[in-house]
């Protein structure tokens, strides 16, 4: 029985268990999809989809692998070609409010019904009517057509009125890589913490509730009982990107920054910003006033090993800009000479490092990609979406 | 089993419908995702109506944890009459105080159980459920009784996605998001509430409240509690109808943020 959809789930990133699948198996010898497409294909997502962020996967998946069935409503393939020509969209010639207001009171079953009559009947094309299958009239069928209400067969939906089309993919925003608001990535930055209680701390907090406990379970006689204190220990470096080219995530940098300060659940959290990469010196607000800076050597000798750094930026510049010896040099003799020599410096000082990156891995000629790539070798570096926060979050974590 | 097809106070998608009833014929829980104000507590409420079945609601907060849901051992109350010589200290059963689990799980009739907001508890908190709910028993080791279920319950699960809820949960679960009612939808649910609306008045609502929401700048966008509450306000004031899409009069009970006033003050002028 299909089991073939079951791997192609799979392949496509929904995790699908071997419980589910035998749990849709009952379903479907129960008969809870009531014989019909519909019923199917809604059993099959509230048992294999777990999460609204995969709906668009299944959906897509679904549509691949069931495509070939034949809908309760069978439409020819040269029906649908001759419904697919959106180019005359602006057109209301066709337009009649007598037809429309009787549209309007025409149930979704009555529609159906009329459908399936006229399926058997009509033997040719139609476009501009008010009765038959066509395009651009005022019937309640067909493609871009003016009836405030009715079934789109075939092509895009223009004016959005069509109310039953088999594989619109209504789920598309829910997706996980796209790039989201604030509070999902409060959600995100949440996995990263490190209770104190997994690292080996000694049993120092009085615990109320075990002394309670154990004591009138001990007969009234006193056992008083430690827990070891719970807390977050987790210290955050952010050091992001600002002007420039980062002027167009400015947005979402500044979703991933108010998601960060408001978490709060850190033991601490400095935040600097710098341009292009990090040389020098750094700013205490994204305007990069020199006179709110600190020296970079300053924080390379002050915050201990154990913060976590957290990058932000495009990684994007002229290859000199990181790599040539005008920028970025130190007043030392054997300081950093570029940006990427504070880069690395940045990464041998802190244990736990990621870079986040606004911007896709450009494509158009090496001159973009290089600085790019050369920072992707020697930071992990991860999409600023919601999974790819997630992802480097674990990589933060990770020992 | 009794199929569910919706109340006299609960209009529900055809989808939820049918989630619900699988997840009832397969007795797995009924895990509800969704916007706020879509009506996800009130679904267990329908339910329970609609089969004429008791609802016994478990509201969850970040300090709930799962023992709290099964029973509780009041050791401290044992301890008191014991010492001054209250009767029965030696029943410890008198002394276990089964939680809302517990109480589903003995109830004499089949009942349904709303298990509330799961996602505000420890991360931890759906992992230790996993037995209870898989096998409907647990183990009391203070009496060496076990509770086991007398019916399985009809279990529903809501949660508003703020903690991720682990694999293994969730694999047990029958999954059902709750869209955000279209146009129609939303008609037939203003109309349970409002009987005998003005035709003209719901459909300039409706018309002033998605255009609202479709406004992509809307932080807090307003959902069907809301819509409700405007909808009383209009009536009470007994607002022009005509003047609903234009002014947005009462704009404070849709929009509860300044900064979502003010943006819709600019867009409209």
């Amino acid at each position: 029985m299909f089991t073939d959809f079951l791997y192609l789930l799979r392949r496509n990133g929904l995790k699908v268990s071997l419980t589910e699948w035998m749990a849709l198996v009952e379903g479907l010898d129960k008969n809870l999809h009531n014989a019909s497409f519909t019923g199917f294909y809604h059993l099959c997502r509230c048992l294999l989809v777990k999460s609204e962020a995969d709906f668009d996967a299944f959906d897509r998946t679904f549509l691949e692998y069931f495509k070939d069935v034949p809908f309760q409503q069978e439409v020819s393939q040269e029906l649908l070609d001759w419904l697919n020509k959106p180019e005359v969209l602006t057109d209301y010639a066709n337009w009649d409010e007598i037809q429309a207001l009787k549209n309007m009171g025409l149930s979704e079953e009555e529609i159906e019904q009329m459908l399936k009559e006229r399926m058997e009947e009509q033997k040719e094309e139609h476009n501009g009517g008010s009765y038959w299958v066509g395009t651009h009239g005022m019937s309640v069928f067909g493609n871009a057509g003016l009836s405030p209400r009715g079934i789109r067969v075939g092509g895009q939906s223009m004016y959005r009125r069509a109310f039953r089309v088999a594989g619109e993919r209504k789920f598309r925003d829910f997706r996980r890589d796209n790039t989201l608001d604030t509070r999902q990535f409060q959600v995100a930055l949440r996995h990263l913490r490190q209770y104190s209680g997994l690292v080996d701390l000694p049993p120092t907090e009085f615990d109320v509730d075990s002394t309670i406990k154990d004591t009138a379970g001990n007969g009234g006689v006193l056992k008083v009982r430690y827990k070891r204190p719970r807390e977050n220990t987790v210290k955050v470096l952010l050091l992001m990107d600002s002007g420039g080219s980062m002027d167009y995530y400015a947005q979402l940098c500044s979703a991933l920054f108010q998601a960060v300060s408001k978490s709060g659940h850190f033991k601490d959290l400095k935040v600097y910003y710098f341009h292009n990469c990090v040389y020098g010196r750094l700013y205490q607000d994204p305007t990069l006033l020199s006179r709110n800076s600190v020296p970079t050597d300053w924080v390379l000798s002050n915050l201990p090993g154990d913060y976590k750094l957290i990058l932000v930026g495009d990684a994007q510049m002229a290859p000199y800009e990181l790599m040539g010896g005008y920028y970025g040099r130190s007043g030392r003799e054997d300081g950093p000479r570029c940006g990427m020599d504070w880069l690395r410096l940045l990464k041998g000082r802190f244990r736990h490092t990621v870079w986040l990156n606004p911007s896709p891995r450009p494509d158009w000629g090496p001159y973009w990609s290089q600085t790019y790539d050369t920072i992707a070798q020697e930071y992990p570096m991860f999409p600023l979406t919601v999974d790819g926060l997630e992802e480097s979050m674990k990589k933060l974590l990770s020992r | 089993m009794k199929e569910f097809r919706g109340s006299q106070n609960y209009v529900a998608s055809e989808e939820l419908l049918r989630a619900a009833n699988i997840a009832m014929v397969l007795q797995k829980p009924l895990l509800i995702k969704g916007e706020p104000g879509t009506g996800k507590t009130m679904l267990a409420e329908a339910i329970s109506q609609a089969l004429g079945r008791k609802l016994i609601i478990w509201n969850i907060k970040s300090t709930t944890k799962a023992q709290d849901g099964l029973y509780v051992y009041d050791v401290v109350q044992r301890l008191y009459d014991s010492q001054f010589g209250g009767q029965g200290v030696d029943d410890i059963e008198k002394y276990v105080k089964l939680g809302k689990l517990g109480e589903a799980f003995t109830d004499q009739e089949q009942v349904i159980l709303l298990i509330d907001e799961i996602d505000k508890a420890d991360l931890e908190f759906p992992n230790d459920l996993l037995w209870e709910l898989d096998r409907m028993e647990f183990h009391i080791p203070e009496t060496g009784r076990t509770v086991k279920a007398n019916h399985r319950p009809v279990v529903i699960i809501t949660s508003n996605a703020e903690k991720e809820l682990p694999d293994a949960f969730l694999r047990r679960c029958v999954f059902h998001y709750i869209e955000f009612p279209d146009r129609e939808l939303m008609e037939d649910i203003v109309r349970v509430h409002f009987p005998d609306i003005d035709k003209k008045l719901l459909d300039q609502v409706l018309e002033a409240f998605y255009k609202i929401r479709n406004l992509p700048q809307i932080k807090k966008k307003p959902s069907t509690s809301e819509i409700i509450d405007w909808i009383q306000a209009l009536q009470h004031g007994g607002v022009d109808v005509r003047r609903i899409v234009k002014e947005v009069p009462y704009l404070g009970v849709l929009l509860k943020k300044n900064e979502d006033i003010d943006v819709l003050r600019r867009q409209w002028r």
